[in-house]
């Protein structure tokens, strides 16, 4: 037991020469294990305010799920009212919710009868998170790799055009980009399809997956060559040049995991620039996630959906921020609290 | 038997909105309607033209006082579990789309069945109703009054069968695949919400031999600019519409392939006759109608997708010509001159100019029509109009209350031919007459031809009833729609009529 401990000092030790403070010195999966205990713990309060606040909030916006221009009859419209609770108090109503949701139900949808929430959002999520794990992915290498092209590059001719691409990739939205491409590619080319999903296989992520990575992927690449720059001019990676190793060396094993930080860090950013930007891309391909659902949700006041949507994507955030700072500690353990 | 994929014919439908629901008696949108057609049939049914024709019921005789109808089942009529089709099923669908305790979203469409009003407001238990079954393949209907247009109320959704089984067994959950039992030409395979909607042929159904389609897929085209995209990718073969504003390029482009056909709506701006500056004041109210030029919006503006209105009744109502007023055929100086000798009657000038507020639910559309409105107001009368744009469900609710609003957008579609399917919105009982209008002669009007069984005696009322709203001008008619789908050039069997309705067992793909 003490020999294992001892040797994972070692290498933890060896692994962090230069952040040698007495927090680095405790064992690492306690700490870690600690830190993640304690976020999701403080995500817990986090989320029931977000629910309470998206409840409430909801309740405040006019009109009803069961309004339309066609008006129901007084008796019928009292009848749905009672068989959704909407004729109780607003707070017995909260307590309700949150009552179902303690044991996981997140109740009946009011625009889609017949369907419940769960079924909904399970339904959709794993159609959004492959185009948003697609997306990230993507983001991740390309972004990344261009960035570092860029740094490598710098000052010539392609650093130049690649950083005024990546100034038009942040600055376009996807409500322009995704119409655009399927104009171009789906009806004047006609290489791949203008929607839908999983009709076609791979090729209907194609386009959707690009509209959406495409903001992150300019970012992500302006981030690195700055970050990338930055490193390479510092002092170790002089010394490092100095002992006369190779190009390739310096870069990866010394330059990229400083360099690596920041972009790290913006992933949490990205994340959710991805999830906001899958309502808009969703809604224009026709794909069946739940961004879209978030949409119609809140147009058609469907209470639950909206509230259950709004859920997973808190939990999703929280998750993905925790992520991120257990990566972090992994490349720079002087991150990991005490 | 599984066939090859080739020789698989498969219709690619673009259908709007997601439905809310399959379940025949709850649904109300359009296209919840356009699927359960297929997965369902009435006791009538609508040739491709739009015509009456047999359903489930092969023939039928009607009373001489128009208030008995007799249905003869077919003897081949079956679910699409294999089980016989009886009168009971049809029976049990009836009262349970009168039924407030099932929640039913269209108990109006059912009003004229005896004792409808009152099971649907809870006064009497369903089984009042006047529809009963004397044996398994009769259904005799009794009506509170004769209604000229009743066989078309049977081939609406409201009136289909219910599979009694499966109610039971999933109450409101029956309408998804694997659960729905219906007798319609096609079956439901596959539900992915918001992505789409999978139905194959019946081969219960009992003219499925005379069915050339085998499989249809309805997608969900919420945005019509995305629908188009996909039309002309290749990967839909029907629309549900095309977006207004690209309407003169999809003619110019997609010519043979777009059929603009009358459709049975109008879309109208209401007054609010509860609150000035609208109540008592029909001269104002007359000159802000005939200051508008609906030919310039229905053929510049919404570039010849939608046709002039100058009444609440479209056109296409089979024996009733749509009201004209005679100031529609003036010159416009004359028209112009005749609004301003109002405007100056109802008390306003350009130095004590109207000031109205115009409300519309957020779209381009709406928004270009009352910018255009304002400025015809404007230009022509010197109104000033402050232009407002609401979210749906927010605009929905202050129109509602009658103390919010001044103008107002309204849009109305019929459910059947007949002229009673609009005029009576404007009855003062009216749960939709947000303009709170409010004429015991116009109610007696409609009363007396919700009474009348000679159909020139009722159309002359009708006529009378629309004279009373020229006259009253609750409303000020803007435009009738037109239906305009995309149907590409193999598609054969499709026919355009006023209600729209398309079933899938009457269309046939051609090799393409």
């Amino acid at each position: 037991m003490r020999r294992s401990e001892n040797r994972r000092h070692r290498i933890r030790d060896k692994r962090c020469r230069t952040g040698a403070g007495a927090a680095s010195f405790r064992p690492v999966p306690a700490s870690v294990l600690s830190l993640a205990l304690r976020r999701l713990l403080g995500a817990v309060p986090t989320l029931l305010v977000l629910v309470t606040l998206v409840f409430f909030l909801m309740r405040a916006a006019p009109g009803g799920p069961f309004d339309r221009e066609r008006t129901l009859p007084p008796q019928i419209e009292a009848r749905l009212a009672a068989e959704y609770r909407l004729d109780q108090p607003l707070w017995r109503q909260y307590l309700h919710y949150l009552g179902r949701l303690a044991h996981g139900d997140l109740g009946p949808s009011f625009q889609y009868e017949g369907f419940t929430v769960g079924e909904l959002i399970g339904s959709g999520a794993p159609v959004s998170a492959e185009l948003g794990g697609a997306a990230l992915l993507l983001a991740l290498l390309l972004g990344g790799g261009l960035g570092c092209a860029a740094a490598l590059a710098r000052g010539s001719a392609v650093d130049r055009a690649l950083m005024l691409v990546s100034m038009l990739g942040i600055s376009v939205p996807n409500y322009v980009t995704a119409p655009l491409a399927i104009l171009l590619f789906a009806v004047l080319l006609n290489w791949l399809p203008a929607g839908g999903w999983s009709a076609h296989g791979m090729a209907d992520a194609v386009l959707p997956v690009l509209a959406l990575a495409l903001p992150q992927i300019a970012a992500i690449a302006r981030l690195t060559r700055a970050s990338l720059l930055e490193v390479l001019g510092a002092g170790f990676i002089r010394a490092a040049r100095a002992h006369g190793l190779g190009e390739a060396r310096v870069l990866l094993g010394h330059a990229f995991k400083p360099a690596a930080l920041p972009v790290l860090s913006y992933l949490g950013p990205a994340a959710a620039g991805i999830l906001t930007g899958s309502v808009v891309v969703e809604q224009t391909f026709g794909i069946p996630g739940i961004g879209r659902y978030f949409v119609q949700g809140a147009l058609n006041r469907d209470y639950t959906l909206v509230l259950g949507v709004v859920l997973f994507y808190g939990t999703l955030i929280v998750l993905f921020n925790l992520l991120v700072d257990l990566l972090y500690g992994w490349l720079d353990p002087r991150a990991l609290p005490a | 038997m599984v066939l090859p994929a080739q020789a698989q014919s498969v219709l690619r439908v673009g259908n709007g909105a997601e439905p809310e629901t399959l379940d025949p008696h709850q649904g109300q949108g359009v296209s919840a309607g356009n699927i359960v057609r297929d997965l369902y049939e009435g006791l009538t049914s609508q040739s491709p033209s739009g015509a009456v024709a047999g359903g489930a019921a092969e023939r039928w005789e009607v009373s001489a006082d128009g208030r008995v109808y007799t249905f003869h089942l077919r003897p081949g009529a079956r679910w699409s579990s294999g089980e016989a089709v009886t009168a009971d099923d049809f029976v049990a669908g009836l009262r349970r789309s009168a039924d407030p305790a099932a929640g039913a979203r269209y108990p109006e469409i059912l009003a004229p069945i005896e004792n409808a009003e009152d099971v649907s407001a809870g006064r009497l238990p369903p089984d009042r109703l006047g529809a009963v079954a004397p044996d398994a393949h009769t259904v005799v209907i009794r009506l509170a009054q004769p209604t000229p247009y009743f066989l078309q109320v049977l081939s609406h959704p409201a009136s289909f069968p219910v599979y009694r089984p499966n109610l039971l067994r999933y109450g409101r959950e029956f309408a998804r695949p694997g659960r729905l039992v219906g007798n319609g030409a096609y079956t439901l395979v596959e539900w992915a919400v918001q992505s789409r909607i999978v139905l194959v042929r019946n081969r219960n159904y009992w003219d499925d031999a005379h069915t050339a389609i085998d499989r249809v897929e309805y997608y969900p085209t919420e945005d019509l600019a995305s629908e188009l995209k996909r039309y002309r990718a290749g990967e839909l073969d029907l629309t549900s519409a095309i977006p207004m504003a690209q309407a003169a390029w999809v003619r110019r482009t997609l010519g043979a392939e777009l059929h603009l056909a009358p459709y049975l709506g109008t879309y109208f701006y209401g007054f609010n006759l509860a609150r000035a500056p609208f109540a008592g004041n029909a001269n104002l109210r007359r000159a802000l109608s005939m200051a508008v030029d609906r030919e310039l919006i229905a053929g510049k503006l919404l570039q010849g997708a939608a046709l002039p209105a100058y009444g609440l009744l479209p056109p296409g109502m089979p024996g009733y010509p749509p009201a004209r007023p005679d100031w529609a055929d003036w010159p416009a100086s004359r028209r112009i001159a005749q609004a301003r000798a109002l405007y100056a009657q109802a008390g306003y000038s350009d130095q004590h100019p109207l000031q109205v507020e115009l409300r519309f639910n957020t779209s381009e559309d709406n928004r270009r029509i009352a910018l255009l409105v304002a400025a015809m107001w404007q230009q022509r009368l010197g109104v000033r109009t402050q232009l407002v744009n609401e979210e749906w469900k927010v605009f929905l609710q202050n129109r509602r209350l009658r103390s919010a609003t001044q103008a107002f957008r309204v849009s109305w579609i019929g459910d059947y031919a007949d002229p009673m399917a609009f005029a009576r919105i404007l009855r003062s009982s009216d749960g939709r007459n947000d303009e709170a209008y409010d004429s015991p002669a116009y109610d007696a009007l409609l009363a007396a031809a919700s009474a009348q069984a000679d159909a020139p005696r009722r159309a002359a009322l009708f006529a009378q009833a629309e004279q009373r709203l020229a006259a009253d001008t609750p409303i000020l008619p803007i435009f009738h729609y037109l239906s305009k789908h995309l149907v590409k050039p193999y598609v054969d069997g499709w026919s355009d009529n006023p209600l729209d309705v398309h079933y899938t067992k009457d269309l046939r793909l051609r090799p393409h």
